[in-house]
């Protein structure tokens, strides 16, 4: 299963809803503003970083450059492109937006 | 399905992007369904400046150069003023049951919103 | 009103409060639609969609329609899975007895057993 994020931890509280739901082997991918929480730094990255633990984390890199923070991905984070986040569309069987 | 208006915030942008990549990939995108503000996606009366993105020219021509059915929902539309007048070229307005018939027959569903 | 043939498994997930937005009005109507096509449909309230359940809603001083009185009616539309996540509960220091109508509560594990099974999932 693909779990989608798309606003900052700032300012919902998403990110946390979605990792209270992401059983071993789904993948989450990190869109839009929620694409800080992948990096470095970041109060949220520890969640993140628990959550690589069991599952795959997935940021947009098209959105991270767009924020000046595409040097800044937490290692273990797999930055896609667009192509990317179609084929984790693809591969998933399901998809559940977390808006 | 986009459940979010253009410009205000991002999400028009994310699914048009992600149609595209997914066509350049090969798959094909049945439909797009605009729900609650989405479906200001569809008014032709929107002049974005010049040097800025045509949201809603963009999803016409990806509709027109791949057959991707550009859908708005009636009842969401009519709420917000959305009618065949102003809609742009490209969409047409129809019910919610579009909405269910396309991820009882697409492989796939992806909810862009707010 | 549709026959496909095909009975997916519908996941309508409803995250957000009622009134301050409109999604959950809005995506009642989708539930409502929904059970025209004869799909097996669930509905999931987590987060602040809780509320969407509360009893007792009263929108009359802000000028807005009372919908919550459609949560029990979707029986009659035979939409009956109801689920309502435990944790989603406690922090907002509501219990079963403060919702409108009969539910199934789960916890948030059991919650995402839940989403693992669904063949879609429309979220609000």
């Amino acid at each position: 299963m693909l779990h989608i994020v798309n606003k900052s931890p700032g300012e919902r509280a998403t990110l946390a809803s979605c990792l209270a739901h992401v059983r071993p082997g789904h993948s989450v991918l990190l869109i839009e503003d929620a694409v800080y929480a992948a990096t470095k730094g970041h109060a949220a990255a520890g969640t993140v970083e628990a959550a690589l633990a069991t599952a795959k984390v997935y940021v947009l890199m098209p959105d991270l450059e767009a924020r000046a923070r595409a040097g800044a991905v937490i290692d273990g984070v797999v930055p896609v492109d667009y192509r990317g986040f179609v084929d984790l569309v693809t591969q998933n069987p399901r998809v559940q937006s977390w808006l | 399905m986009v459940n979010d208006g253009p410009y205000q915030r991002q999400s028009s942008d994310s699914a048009y992007l992600f149609c595209k990549a997914a066509i350049e990939a090969g798959h094909q995108i049945e439909r797009v369904f605009f729900y609650h503000d989405g479906v200001n996606n569809a008014t032709k009366l929107t002049e974005p400046p010049q040097d800025d993105r045509n949201v809603v020219a963009r999803w016409a021509k990806l509709a027109e150069e791949h057959g991707v059915d550009l859908v708005v929902c009636v009842a969401a539309a009519l709420r917000r003023g959305i009618v065949e007048q102003n809609l742009a070229q490209g969409f047409r307005i129809s019910g919610l049951g579009q909405l269910v018939e396309s991820a009882i027959q697409s492989d796939r569903l992806v909810v862009f919103g707010d | 009103m549709e026959e496909t043939g095909i009975v997916k498994k519908f996941l309508f997930v409803n995250r957000k409060a009622p009134y301050g937005s409109v999604y959950a009005l809005e995506g009642l109507e989708v539930v409502l639609i929904s059970a025209a096509f004869d799909q097996d449909v669930s509905l999931a309230f987590l987060d602040d969609g809780v509320y969407q359940l509360a009893k007792g809603q009263n929108p009359k001083a802000i000028e807005t329609k009372n919908f919550s009185p459609t949560y029990r009616a979707l029986e009659g539309y035979d939409i009956e899975k109801l689920y309502v996540e435990r944790e989603s509960l406690q922090a907002r220091g509501l219990g079963e007895e403060d919702l409108l109508v009969d539910v199934q509560v789960l916890g948030a594990a059991e919650m995402a057993a839940l989403m693992d099974e669904m063949d879609v999932m429309i979220s609000f």
